[in-house]
């Protein structure tokens, strides 16, 4: 059940990010190539990803809904906070292996839970009482940051057993593990939406909110399972980051937001929904690291890098609008008269 | 620089109008003398909205030479269309509901006056002027919305005049009105046309205009077909222009006399829509329900699938209360409903034909939490194959189908879901002829094997060719219900307009 909107396989958006992909990397590799193409570039570039990868993934799937979650960033500092004030007030450095294992594991689920009880007082805002999403997740955000502040004043938490920074830093197999924890999850939602009935209803959904209402689907249950799915992964995302940071804060990873929400739109999903696909996500979230690396390489400020970024959305957004109004269009001709 | 051959107001040559292969009008001339009253019929998709689209400037014509009062006009748009004096009233009136009946009557005017400020003394007498223009008496400061329809449709009138329209475009003026209303309307354009002002009414029910027409044009498939004084017509040989043929529909076949009950709807209330709506329907039976726009045709639907939820009633299926106001435990119980809408509320357009089907049964080939896609897709396959879809790639977006393919599509979603009640709404709206008699065919097939149908439609020969019984509705009640071999459509006309 493929989608056919871009039935030619060159015109489609995921083949327009491989080719961003490859030229950024190619461009970079020939501006610095002993710096760039070093292996110790390669992999810190796949330790670097991951965390705003993640953010990226929960993005999509609400994004495919035609909708937005600005609160990714918020529920990853609320859900690492809860997680590393659980482990400064239970576990300690000098703890055995398994007890921190252990007290580690209830941190992870409970921020897991904490992400998922996040996304669900999205979903119920966007789904029972209709507001519209990029408000209501704009506030739930910035409640979610507040109360983070609350519980640490503002401050990093810090002090974890060992065990901790596993997740972020070290490799299994040679590949770096959050590079694992993405590949997983990229490949899940994939299938999610792909091969499960609850993915197929979110692109039609998102195609056409009116039509799915009419087609008896249970709009309010999806949306709902659909922001409890985003904020579960953001909530794996601000795991990844408090690993990596060896602390929690609550305004960690504040350009992340501008970050995901681009490689979304960048990798072709439709911020008006029904079309996107992981493939494109994926693509796009090379290209954006290679890109980010790179100017690193070449000494560009990092007030530049979000310039640059933001020039990128705008103008990716208004070469993909073209498509869009015309779907648009189609999609409000009146029926009735002639 | 008025034109010295025709005079006419209106004057357009050999356009012809493509959209992405599709010849929407093909080679048409059509002109409008000053003051005169012209009706322009077709069915469906033969035209009509085409034309006058080119001519209020909304679309453009793909080749021909339009003139307006002698004018040459290369690319009409709104503004130029209306500066020249072409004014449409569309079926919506296009009015702002919440503005004063004044503000909406001299919206365009002060407006095409560049003037920064609204003044609303300025307004008033605008208002005042067009209203007495017509003679009728609406309060200048009430809001549009709290308007009953017809009045909306005068406010659209006396707009169009304040902006000294010297041609008014009625899109299907009669389709909400009741018959007294039509005959108020016909005095109004009768004092329009000694005044000078031309009047072009869009339609494909002509009975009621055809007494102040002077001339009548007929379009089929994007081609005129026919263009005659209007004494020339009569309904026969306009049907006949129209269609292309004499339409020679079935009747609907007898219900069989132990047919069990199926559907029994109770005191259906909900404040300011529908009063106690009370009917039942039978196994295998085909009813009718009808209505101008307007008298909670769409509303009763929607209530009894639940879109919208009623305040009391009772809704039984085969003896079991189905809640009021869920429309997944409805369709659950096994009612379906296909909306009249297609376009916004029917289909997924840009969304594979198959997966327009499917969507109705992803639940039920979900295993262990996958899909099995297989089946799903031969599924729907099957029933685009069974209500022959005509199409080469089931994977192609919908909306590359023909309006009766697309409607195909519709019932096969629900047909999929093998339902026990279907509520069609405007089932033929937007087809072809010739599908729209072969969807009457399959109404009657689906009502034989046993599915009870409720058929929603302002198409009375459509309805009588398929229902054996007939609710005529009025603002929210069932106001009459008539057994349709005992009618004709003079009568069911007479009666739903009364």
């Amino acid at each position: 059940m493929k989608n056919h909107n871009n039935s030619n396989i060159l015109e489609s958006p995921e083949f327009r990010m491989a080719i961003i992909a490859i030229s950024v990397f190619v461009l970079m590799s020939l501006l610095s190539p002993e710096r760039f193409l070093s292996s110790q570039n390669i992999i810190s570039m796949a330790f670097q990803f991951p965390e705003f990868a993640i953010l990226a993934l929960a993005m999509t799937i609400v994004m495919l809904t035609g909708g937005i979650d600005l609160s990714v960033v918020g529920i990853s500092n609320f859900t690492a906070v809860v997680a590393a004030i659980i482990l400064t007030q239970f576990a300690s450095p000098d703890m055995s292996l398994q007890a921190s294992i252990l007290w580690y594991g209830g941190a992870i689920f409970a921020a897991l839970i904490l992400g998922a009880v996040c996304g669900y007082t999205n979903g119920i805002l966007v789904a029972y009482l209709g507001l519209p999403p990029i408000l209501a997740t704009l506030g739930s955000g910035l409640v979610f940051t507040g109360f983070a502040v609350a519980l640490t004043g503002g401050s990093a938490v810090m002090g974890f057993p060992e065990v901790v920074a596993w997740l972020g830093n070290e490799r299994l197999l040679g590949i770096p593990v959050p590079l694992i924890i993405f590949i997983v999850l990229a490949f899940g939602l994939h299938i999610l939406l792909s091969r499960t009935s609850f993915g197929l209803k979110i692109t039609m959904y998102g195609a056409n909110p009116l039509a799915a209402f009419f087609a008896a689907i249970d709009i309010n249950r999806m949306l709902i399972k659909v922001y409890v799915v985003s904020g579960m992964l953001s909530a794996i995302a601000g795991l990844v980051i408090m690993s990596r940071a060896n602390s929690a804060k609550a305004d960690y990873g504040s350009s992340y937001l501008l970050l995901a929400i681009l490689i979304a739109v960048l990798g072709g999903v439709n911020p008006y929904g029904g079309y996107g696909k992981i493939i494109g996500v994926v693509l796009a979230v090379l290209s954006m690291q290679f890109l980010s690396s790179g100017l690193n390489m070449l000494q560009v400020s990092n007030f530049a890098r979000e310039l640059i970024w933001g020039s990128l959305l705008i103008i990716v957004m208004i070469i993909n609008s073209t498509n869009w109004i015309k779907q648009k269009k189609n999609a409000i001709k009146p029926i009735k008269s002639s | 620089m008025v034109s010295k051959t025709t005079g006419a107001f209106i004057d357009m040559q050999q356009v012809t109008k493509r959209y992405a292969g599709v010849v929407a009008l093909d080679d048409v001339d059509f002109t409008v003398m000053p003051g005169e009253i012209v009706c322009l019929a077709g069915e469906n998709g033969s035209g009509k909205s085409t034309l006058i689209k080119i001519l209020a400037g909304i679309e453009h014509a793909s080749a021909g030479e339009i003139y307006i009062n002698g004018i040459s006009h290369k690319k009409l748009n709104p503004r130029v269309s209306s500066a020249a004096g072409v004014m449409v009233i569309f079926q919506d009136f296009s009015l702002f509901p919440n503005l004063s009946v004044a503000e909406n009557i001299s919206f365009s005017t002060q407006l095409r006056e560049q003037r920064r400020i609204f003044n609303s003394t300025y307004a008033k007498n605008l208002a005042r002027k067009a209203l007495e223009r017509i003679d009728v008496d609406i309060p200048l400061d009430a809001p549009v919305e709290s308007l009953p329809v017809a009045h909306k449709q005068l406010v659209g009138i006396c707009r169009a005049l304040a902006c000294d329209a010297r041609l008014i475009i009625m899109d299907e003026p009669t389709t909400a009105l009741t018959e007294r209303e039509v005959r108020s309307l016909l005095d109004i354009i009768r004092r329009l046309k000694s005044d000078g002002v031309a009047v072009v009414f869009v339609s494909h029910k002509l009975a009621e205009v055809m007494e102040v027409s002077d001339r009548v044009v007929v379009l089929r498939n994007g081609k005129k077909v026919a263009d005659g004084p209007a004494s020339d017509f009569d309904a026969a040989s306009l049907t006949r222009h129209m269609t292309g043929r004499d339409v020679i529909e079935a009747q609907p076949s007898p219900l069989a006399a132990d047919a069990k009950e199926l559907l029994v709807v109770k005191n259906l209330n909900k404040t300011g829509v529908l009063t106690n709506i009370n009917f039942n329907l039978k196994a295998g039976e085909v009813l009718g329900l009808t209505g101008l726009l307007g008298s909670g045709r769409t509303s009763l639907a929607k209530a009894m699938f639940g879109l919208t939820k009623a305040d009391s009633g009772t809704l039984t299926l085969d003896s079991k209360k189905i809640a009021l106001g869920d429309p997944v435990a409805t369709a659950h119980a096994g009612i379906g409903y296909v909306p009249e809408d297609r376009l916004t509320e029917g289909l997924f357009l840009t969304q594979s034909i198959v997966r327009n089907v499917a969507i109705g049964r992803l639940d039920r080939h979900q295993k262990n939490g996958f899909l099995n896609i297989n089946n799903l897709i031969s599924e729907a396959t099957d029933w685009l194959k069974r209500l022959k879809v005509k199409t080469s790639n089931i994977e192609a977006p919908v909306k590359s189908l023909s309006g009766g393919n697309q409607q195909r599509v519709s019932l096969a979603r629900w047909l999929a879901r093998s339902p026990k009640v279907l509520i069609l709404n405007g089932p033929s709206v937007g087809v072809d002829v010739g599908s729209k008699a072969e969807i009457h065919d399959l109404i009657r097939d689906l009502a034989q094997s046993g599915i009870g149908i409720i058929m929603i439609s302002d198409d009375l020969p459509e309805l009588l060719a398929t229902c054996q019984r007939i609710l005529v509705m009025r603002s929210g009640e069932i106001v009459d219900e008539i057994d349709s071999k005992s009618t004709n459509e003079e009568q069911l006309s007479h009666r739903l307009a009364s």
